[in-house]
């Protein structure tokens, strides 16, 4: 076990096709695209019946011709990522218990998938998800509850609050979110430099 | 027993203080001269006559006060109560627990009288009488766990048990040793504990959910847990360490008697009948070093814990910047003798 990740954080062993599955519903976001072709290329009686669901702006240069080229069940593209997740909802709410769920793409986007996935009675742990692309996080200021995106360094500036806050390595699925923290509230103004992210 | 109910302040003026009884009350955590985490997990078994540990829910002379406290912690941060759909079977159940053993124990004060399903509830200290039918939410002001727990001292959790672990789903933590019940919600066990430090290693909390885990009915334990805070805060949330963390940096050698304060969490666990969840209250009990250091053996034994503690333990419950400060401010109040074995005062 690595002790140094902590416990909250989930981790992504990346997308293996699960061969019991009566239908697969595969989600990609930014990077994600050549992790599904790792895992489906060739498996044509499993894209028999497979759904596909991207962003069309999200997804990386050239995957969307490569996962079009996949010739899967079905390919839903949608305009932007929000619109993704609300499709993503609109198929799992029709969608019955031998459905598996894959995700690939970056770390934020996963978190919110299988949160909104988790709210619909799915175990977090049951979603297939892999992780590709930068290393920025979401994060959640615990003092105004703002959320920014893409948090690429810490301590980093709230746009809801305007305070420094350390990103914590504590994570919270159902938020899909790691905790910021004001970084200088026992010395004001006592803010060390900015360091990048590093996983 | 009487209890004569003092009327005090948790934030701005902070009048909170001990009476002498209470402190001799005090549940002091360290039965010798170190501290190291342990599964220190006992049962709660009925202890001596007026300690903490006398009755299984300890209402003490701060309960009025602190009952004001977090009725005004919660009209600035509603979330800090919250409960997930699926656990309104456990809220009854935690009615049930705290109403009959408040009741039972501190007849004088609480009185519960139950036809079937209709039961009323008479709180005297808060001047409440309540008739509700237990099972119907519209029956009482504030949904079931809110409505006791705004009566009841001490945070209180909620946990679901499935898939071999415990969920946080539900909670009424107001005074809390910085963590975030609207954060941590939803998580299990092991998420909700991720930021302890060196216990992950020694593999405590992997011991301590499958000790949790076959916890049965009737049978309720309980572990005592530490930390320091300056001034008598309840409300030490991390929504709010943007204006409670600076305190941390007053701390001088004149002032350290009255301002650094130990706190200690009384952490009790219980099974519930109907939905087979746990309750985990944390009762929190705050003394300031002057009044420690009135118990001769506390004063050389908490000493001696806090100079010896691993720097890893004294960051995670942020001691750090006063640390130095109070170990030189109680090396007075040590004179090296050697100290007897047990929690309680000579």
């Amino acid at each position: 076990m690595n002790t140094d990740v902590m416990d909250s954080r989930p981790t992504y062993g990346g997308l293996r096709l699960d061969p019991r599955a009566k239908s697969h519903l595969v989600v990609v976001d930014g990077d994600g695209a050549p992790a599904v072709l790792d895992a489906f290329a060739g498996a044509e009686d499993e894209l028999n019946r497979t759904t596909i669901l991207c962003a069309h702006e999200d997804v990386a240069a050239g995957g969307l011709e490569r996962l079009c080229a996949l010739r899967a069940a079905r390919l839903q593209l949608s305009g932007s990522s929000e619109d993704l997740l609300t499709e993503f909802e609109r198929v799992l709410d029709g969608a019955d218990m031998s459905v598996r769920i894959y995700v690939a793409g970056r770390e934020s986007f996963i978190g919110k998938v299988v949160a909104s996935a988790a709210l619909r009675g799915v175990v977090p742990d049951s979603v297939v998800a892999e992780r590709r692309g930068g290393v920025s996080r979401r994060v959640q200021c615990v003092h105004c509850k703002h959320i920014d995106e893409g948090v690429t360094a810490s301590p980093y500036r709230c746009s809801g609050c305007g305070q420094h806050l350390l990103v914590r390595d504590h994570f919270s699925r159902r938020l899909a979110a790691f905790q910021g923290v004001r970084i200088d509230a026992e010395i004001p103004g006592e803010v060390p430099p900015a360091m990048e992210l590093a996983s | 027993m009487t209890v004569h109910f003092k009327q005090e302040t948790f934030r701005d003026d902070y009048t909170y203080s001990n009476s002498p009884e209470a402190i001799r009350r005090f549940p002091f955590p360290f039965d010798k001269d170190e501290y190291m985490y342990s599964v220190n997990i006992e049962q709660h078994m009925p202890g001596p006559a007026k300690s903490p540990f006398e009755f299984p829910i300890d209402i003490d002379e701060h309960y009025v006060s602190e009952m004001r406290d977090r009725a005004i912690t919660l009209a600035q941060d509603p979330k800090r109560c919250q409960s997930l759909p699926h656990m309104i079977t456990a809220e009854w159940d935690l009615v049930e627990l705290l109403m009959e053993s408040m009741a039972k124990h501190y007849p004088e004060l609480f009185t519960l009288t139950q036809d079937g399903d209709r039961w009323r509830w008479i709180n005297r200290p808060l001047d409440i009488d309540q008739t509700f039918t237990f099972g119907d939410a519209s029956t009482l002001p504030y949904p079931p766990m809110e409505y006791i727990t705004r009566q009841c001292q001490g945070d209180f959790a909620l946990l679901d048990q499935r898939l071999d672990n415990l969920w946080m789903d539900a909670g009424m933590i107001t005074s809390q040793a910085d963590w975030s019940l609207d954060f941590d919600i939803g998580m299990n066990f092991l998420e909700w504990h991720a930021p302890v430090p060196l216990a992950k290693d020694m593999a405590i909390f992997e011991r301590a959910l499958k000790f949790l885990l076959n916890l049965q009915q009737g049978r309720p334990v309980r572990r005592l847990n530490w930390t320091m805070t300056i001034n008598p805060r309840l409300d030490t949330s991390p929504e709010n360490y943007d204006k409670w963390g600076a305190d941390r940096a007053t701390v001088t050698p004149e002032n350290v008697g009255r301002k650094v304060h130990l706190r200690v969490e009384l952490q009790a666990m219980w099974r519930l009948p109907r939905s087979n969840a746990i309750v985990f209250s944390i009762r929190g009990y705050l003394i300031n070093m002057d009044e420690l250091v009135t118990v001769p053996k506390w004063a050389r034994r908490f000493h001696r814990v806090l100079r010896e503690l691993r720097p890893e333990l004294a960051e995670y419950k942020g001691l750090t910047r006063y640390r130095q400060t109070t170990i030189d401010w109680l090396a007075k109040h040590d004179d090296g003798a050697p100290t007897s074995p047990g929690f309680q005062p000579d």
